[in-house]
């Protein structure tokens, strides 16, 4: 038999003879245009922008920048750093192990986009291009001299596809657009990365450390950011740069490293996160945390459904809602009917256990569609529950739930003489009462992940996998489709019953609203979905960033007001076109090193 | 890979029939109106290759189906060794027969030693909260799984392949994949359909040998193929399925040598054919030359699987 075996092509690092940019500067001094326009960009950042304080941030001050300065000087200083590398400066060579002439073009974009974001939206607030202060003027031209010169960097042209004389201007017309983004695409598109150096085994537990300390940082400021602005600015940073240091093949290399030390990187991660109220003076981000960690920890506990077993279910957020409404009534609040009030650990098993009942009793008929029609009877689910919920209130029914008054005053945690309604010193940091719950859902959190992570390397899970990949051969391996889709919604379900014993509590209120299909804040079903789906099915991560995205930005943007649906779907659109696979890739994903050139197709095919 | 160069001169002789494995009667199996298989009696004994072959559109993909429990035959049962077969496919399974399909139906996200893994399902029996608790009763027969795993794509020539994704690899080698994966499941008898669709020689070959392996481990083996060469080959008993019916069964130079077999693949003369008396003499040297193949020089051309010739079997039929 023959084994064929591709070597990764090693990356070419000088410019090919005749190679040329995007754009008709020479490529020499491009690259000196670039590194000094990242500097001059830095320098700027330290200059007054505006002249008066109306604009949000303190842009008027020498000396030190502020607000959106800060992250135009970061991007600054990610482009003079990359072009340095790009001249092969010694000891910043690890920048960039594969190329730095990619990474530069996107810093460069980075800056460029967030300055001149930063300067329109000063000129637009404050009603013309006079409210700006040299300093302005001076990093608008600084980031554009460096977007040019960074498009001048050469680039591995693809070839030319001559034309077919006999079409028709409109067909020539289409086939020349092509071939130019397939040039611009050319010149953005990364080199091979080099594999990553194998370091003793500490010095890889330190880079961990940096680089999630790193996400810790840029995770708080972007939940702190105090203005629309500001957020846009960071979403625009931190977008382009990440693909900045994708495209230097930094975050490939990181990634190897994680996947060398995946315990340390999960427990690091969890440390990451438990450090996360420590860096707030007030409750007011901490509440956002737990809200994400909630949202988060259900989009785990669906990924286990949609993206192991396959199975698209839309009514998802109902077995939230059940664990809430069941830890509410035996939480010993006036409006519950059960005059009962149970310590924490028998609420949690009585929400988990009920959401486990409802998820047999409603997959028990359901598994035994396949696809779309499987889909369509879980939202009808979801709905039943919500108009269950409003219709137990005495009236319409027997009084169970309150109707759509919902469960009220359900009183705060107290676990071994530990009030989570009150606020704690520790190590002298004040500890208030969203920050406990952040504590206690993570607790939760971890609770979930371990049962995906367990779950899905092992016998169950790779029958799982194989359900989603082909049922028919599944089967015939000897899987009982039915019993382990049944096992992977009835798991799924508890865990989902379990961050809803705690969201019951955080939120003081139960209400049937709380769990629509689809609604303008998360959780909802479509919500949770869409951070499955974005974040990346299959992978612990993706639901986490997913779900973290999909909570900031409509919380965050609040200008953007009866269009937020209409961003989100939209979003959503362009995600599917262009990373189909979600933002953080399955481990599958990567295993298809030799078909690089290939484009990715659609990974899990969702309960089909 | 062992490689059994058993060839067809001395295979049937050397097999004495052993208990039976797989015995089914008077299987029917009706799509409404249609009849696609109709009372067909098949057996397979431990220790042998039988082979089933018919052209397209003769029902034996059905009849497979019946027998793993796909389908549920219409009338007739269906027996392994000894007892009924159950309803559902993944019983089947259990029971001891493992299939591969017609049309690679491998996991194709999943790595080749997933793959194999996947076939071991029905002989471990680690649940969920064993795959959440981790006890060193998980870690065991974790282990288990894996070294057999591998043993068997050792068996299949892909150990070095095992952390590949299924669907990277060429197509002959899937189809190895999708036989290691199914003796994962430790079957008693191994149905295979068509497992040298398109393959070249030198992969049939290969395939070939490697049933003869299989067989050697002591596995029935029940396959469904074109390539003529490679049934003759191949099998101590071949059985003809057309439209639905057994026509013939027995050995190989039965079978070649069956005038009934020869007009089903190739039609039968028209009444008042000029070519009729040309085509009779034809048919009459290919019946002759068949009762003599009995070598692997020559491998019964009679009944080659050409697609031609079904085609036309087909028209003859409208």
């Amino acid at each position: 038999m023959t084994t064929q075996t591709t070597t990764p092509k090693t990356p070419s690092p000088a410019t090919p003879g005749g190679a040329t940019g995007l754009i008709g500067i020479p490529p020499h001094l491009g690259r000196a245009l670039a590194t000094g326009g990242g500097a001059l960009t830095v320098v700027s950042t330290f200059l007054a922008w505006t002249w008066t304080s109306a604009f949000p941030g303190d842009l008027t001050v020498y000396g030190y920048p502020g607000g959106l300065q800060v992250l135009a000087l970061i991007g600054g200083a990610l482009t003079a750093l990359l072009g340095l590398a790009s001249y092969g400066v010694k000891g910043l060579r690890w920048l960039a192990p594969a190329g730095a002439d990619p990474a530069v073009k996107f810093a460069a974009l980075a800056t460029l986009a967030t300055t001149w974001y930063t300067v329109i939206a000063i000129s637009a607030q404050l009603g013309g291009v006079v409210n700006l202060e040299p300093g302005g003027y001076l990093a608008a031209a600084a980031t554009l001299i460096a977007f040019l010169g960074a498009l001048a960097l050469p680039f591995r042209h693809p070839d030319p596809d001559p034309f077919d004389p006999d079409s028709t201007s409109w067909e020539r017309f289409r086939h020349t657009t092509a071939q130019r983004w397939g040039t611009v695409r050319a010149a953005f598109a990364p080199g091979t990365p080099r594999p990553a150096p194998t370091l003793p085994s500490w010095a890889e537990i330190l880079v961990i450390v940096a680089v999630l300390g790193v996400a810790l940082t840029v995770f708080t400021y972007g939940i702190g950011t105090e203005y629309d602005e500001l957020f846009v600015g960071f979403l625009i940073t931190a977008g382009l740069g990440f693909a900045a240091l994708h495209r230097s093949g930094l975050i490939a290399q990181v990634t190897e490293i994680t996947a060398r030390h995946q315990n340390i990187t999960i427990c690091g991660a969890f440390v990451a996160a438990a450090c996360f109220p420590f860096t707030q003076t007030d409750d007011q981000y901490a509440t956002l945390g737990v809200y994400i960690l909630i949202f988060a920890t259900v989009a785990l506990g669906l990924n286990i459904v949609v993206g192991l077993a396959g199975l698209l279910d839309l009514g998802y957020v109902a077995f939230l809602g059940v664990g809430a409404y069941a830890a509410s009534l035996v939480s010993g609040s006036q409006s519950s009917p059960f005059d009962v009030h149970f310590p924490f650990w028998a609420a949690v098993l009585v929400g988990a256990a009920a959401s486990l009942v409802f998820g047999v009793l409603i997959g028990a008929p359901t598994l035994r569609l396949r696809g779309d029609y499987l889909a369509i009877v879980t939202l009808g689910f979801g709905e039943i529950f919500r108009i269950t919920a409003n219709n137990l209130d005495g009236t319409s029914g027997p009084d169970v739930t309150n109707g759509s008054n919902g469960i009220a005053g359900i009183p705060d945690l107290d676990i071994l003489g530990f009030d989570f309604g009150t606020h704690h010193d520790v190590a002298g940091v004040t500890i208030g009462r969203f920050a406990n719950y952040f504590f206690l859902m993570l607790l939760i959190t971890a609770v979930v992940v371990l049962v995906f992570r367990r779950s899905g390397d092992s016998r169950i899970g790779r029958a799982w996998v194989a359900i989603r990949e082909d049922e028919t051969a599944a089967l015939a391996m000897g899987i009982n489709g039915f019993r382990v889709k049944l096992i992977a919604f009835a798991v799924g379900a508890s865990l989902a019953g379990l961050a809803g014993t705690v969201q019951a509590h955080v939120t003081y209120t139960v209400t049937p609203e709380q769990y629509l299909f689809a609604g303008t804040t998360p959780p909802n079903s479509a919500f949770l979905l869409a951070a499955v789906v974005l974040g990346g099915m299959g992978t612990i991560g993706g639901p986490l960033i997913g779900a973290a995205l999909l909570f900031l930005i409509p919380n965050k943007l609040q200008f953007l007001g009866d269009y937020q649906l209409f961003a989100f779907g939209l979003a959503l659109v362009l995600l599917m076109r262009f990373r189909p696979e979600g933002l953080v890739p399955n481990r599958r994903r990567q295993l298809e090193f030799h078909e690089e050139a290939d484009a990715p197709a659609v990974l899990g095919k969702t309960g089909a | 890979m062992t490689t059994d160069t058993t060839t067809q001169g001395n295979a049937p002789g050397a097999t004495t029939p052993g208990r039976t494995v797989l015995d089914a009667r008077g299987v029917t199996m009706r799509f409404g109106g249609l009849t696609a298989v109709r009372g067909v009696d098949l057996t397979v004994n431990s220790g042998e290759i039988v082979g089933l072959i018919g052209p397209n559109g003769a029902g034996k993909t059905t009849f497979f189906n019946c027998l793993t429990g796909l389908y549920t035959p219409t009338e007739g049962e269906v027996r392994y060794q000894g007892q009924l077969l159950p309803p559902k496919s993944f019983k089947v399974t259990a029971a001891g027969i493992a299939r591969t399909f017609q049309n690679i139906r491998l996991f194709a996200n999943m790595t080749v030693l997933e793959n194999v893994l996947v076939g071991r399902h029905t002989r471990t029996k680690e649940g969920f909260w064993s795959a959440v608790l981790r006890g060193p009763g998980f870690h065991r027969a974790e282990k288990a799984s894996r070294a057999r795993a591998m043993e068997l794509l050792d068996f299949v020539g892909l150990a070095a392949k095992a952390d590949h994704l299924a669907r990277n690899l060429p197509y002959g080698e899937q189809r190895k994949l999708e036989i290691a994966r199914a003796l994962a499941s430790e079957p008693g008898l191994l149905l295979l359909d068509e497992p040298t669709a398109g393959m070249n020689p030198q992969e049939t070959r290969a395939t070939e040998e490697l049933v003869f392996a299989i067989r050697d481990q002591g596995i029935a083996v029940l396959v469904i193929e074109h390539d003529m060469r490679f049934i003759f080959n191949l099998c101590d008993r071949v059985a003809v399925l057309v439209q639905g019916e057994k026509l013939v069964e027995g050995d190989s130079a039965t079978v070649q040598g069956d005038d009934r077999v020869v007009a089903a693949y190739l039609g039968e003369p028209l009444d008042n054919d000029p070519g009729a008396a040309e085509a009779a003499e034809v048919e009459a040297a290919e019946a002759h030359a068949g009762t003599h193949a009995g070598t692997p020089a020559d491998p019964g051309t009679p009944a080659d699987p050409d697609p031609a010739a079904g085609q036309q079997n087909k028209e003859t039929d409208r």
